[in-house]
């Protein structure tokens, strides 16, 4: 594998690694037409539990960037995990293939629905797959709890932050930017402060005991 | 679906562009916004045809981004469409690409690893609350509430403990809500 085949920062901790772009178009399609109610939780479990091209770890990382930058979260972590690996051109692979497919399959929707929703078992199946939409982003979420055990913050800040973010979305019902926004500076500033406190403690290695 | 003149189509297009830019945390934080151009100051869609977008982006497969080429479908057939899409998505990428190779080039730095250090809680804490939200309608519709609580539980365990893919478990979910069990 030449250096220039690969994007910038290279996925490192993952065991395995998409084959070529249109691997990359390929998965993400697939990933895309699962995705009902939400891609994010497919995507968990396509890239990192059955394709092993990321670490749970990786993908939070790239998840928390994604979803500070303006635009659809799925569609910044597509773009960046296709950057990756293949640069621009993957990016793009990524990007069009979480895209083209359902662009396809909403915009007939949109030309047909009126004579769709008459049918109660229409109805029906969209309610039961909104059912198991819900249970995928729950089980996600429980996955990733795992991944904090390891962050520099420590449990309790991790908990505070966590459930700051959860009662700030779930319960007051605040934009998702102010809490994007105001508890990431927080966040960004106390672990900026532990990185502090343990740089200096390094530093200082008799005081360690 | 209508049409539009090539010059309102061009006016669309550059009012997603400078959207894309404040979509933070995604496309639906943008939508009253959108609301109030279609809707109240264009006029070229009803109330009914925003709700009925952002339903249908949300029962079909793929991001929930893609309310937005509905919308620009339901003012102005397919070139409302695309221009919608590229506009809504084309300055946030390039955004975010330039972001992550900087982020990527500098990820041993002590701010970069400040950063993801600092909003990982927050992702894991933002990702219980939609999954919250997304069961919500379940626990307040008496007539399925066991049903969709009994699947939702299901696949949740399903998924931590097996390997299945989610498609299957989407498939289940659709033929149970169609027989009337969830």
């Amino acid at each position: 594998m030449s250096p220039s085949a690969q994007g910038p920062g290279a996925l490192a901790d993952a065991p395995k690694r998409p084959a070529s772009p249109f691997a990359l178009f390929v998965a993400f399609s697939l990933l895309a037409l699962q995705g009902f109610g939400g891609v994010l939780a497919v995507a968990q479990r396509e890239l990192v539990d059955r394709r092993g091209w990321l670490s749970r770890a990786e993908f939070i990382e790239l998840y928390s960037i994604a979803q500070m930058l303006p635009g659809p979260n799925v569609v910044n972590l597509s773009l960046m995990i296709g950057d990756r690996y293949f640069g621009w051109r993957g990016a793009l692979a990524a990007i069009t293939g979480m895209l083209l497919a359902p662009f396809l399959i909403v915009i007939a929707l949109a030309a047909s629905h009126e004579r769709l929703a008459e049918f109660p078992a229409v109805a029906g199946a969209l309610r039961g797959m909104g059912a198991v939409a819900a249970g995928l982003i729950l089980a996600m979420a429980v996955k990733m709890l795992g991944t904090l055990r390891g962050n520099l913050l420590g449990p309790w800040l991790c908990a505070l932050l966590g459930l700051g973010a959860l009662v700030a979305i779930a319960v007051l019902r605040l934009p998702l930017a102010w809490i994007v926004i105001g508890l990431g500076v927080l966040g960004w500033g106390l672990a900026r402060w532990r990185i502090a406190i343990l740089d200096a403690r390094a530093a200082r290695p008799e005081d360690a005991s | 679906m209508n049409t539009l003149p090539a010059g309102e189509l061009l006016e669309l297009f550059l009012h997603f562009l400078t959207l894309s830019l404040l979509s933070i945390g995604g496309a639906m934080s943008t939508a009253p916004e959108m609301h109030r151009y279609f809707v109240t100051e264009r006029g070229w869609l009803g109330d009914a045809d925003f709700t009925t977008a952002v339903a249908l982006a949300q029962a079909a497969p793929g991001p929930n981004v893609l309310f937005v080429p509905v919308l620009g479908f339901q003012a102005a057939g397919l070139p409302g469409a695309a221009a919608a899409l590229v506009g809504i998505l084309l300055p946030s990428t390039l955004l975010s690409l330039g972001v992550s190779r900087w982020g990527a080039s500098r990820r041993d730095t002590a701010l970069v690893r400040a950063f993801t250090a600092g909003l990982a809680p927050i992702t894991v804490g933002l990702v219980f609350a939609t999954g919250w939200l997304l069961a919500l309608p379940f626990v307040g519709d008496p007539a399925h509430r066991n049903g969709a609580l009994v699947l939702i539980a299901l696949t949740a365990l399903v998924t931590l403990r097996t390997k299945l893919a989610p498609i299957w478990m989407i498939a289940a979910g659709a033929v149970l809500g169609a027989a009337g069990l969830a």
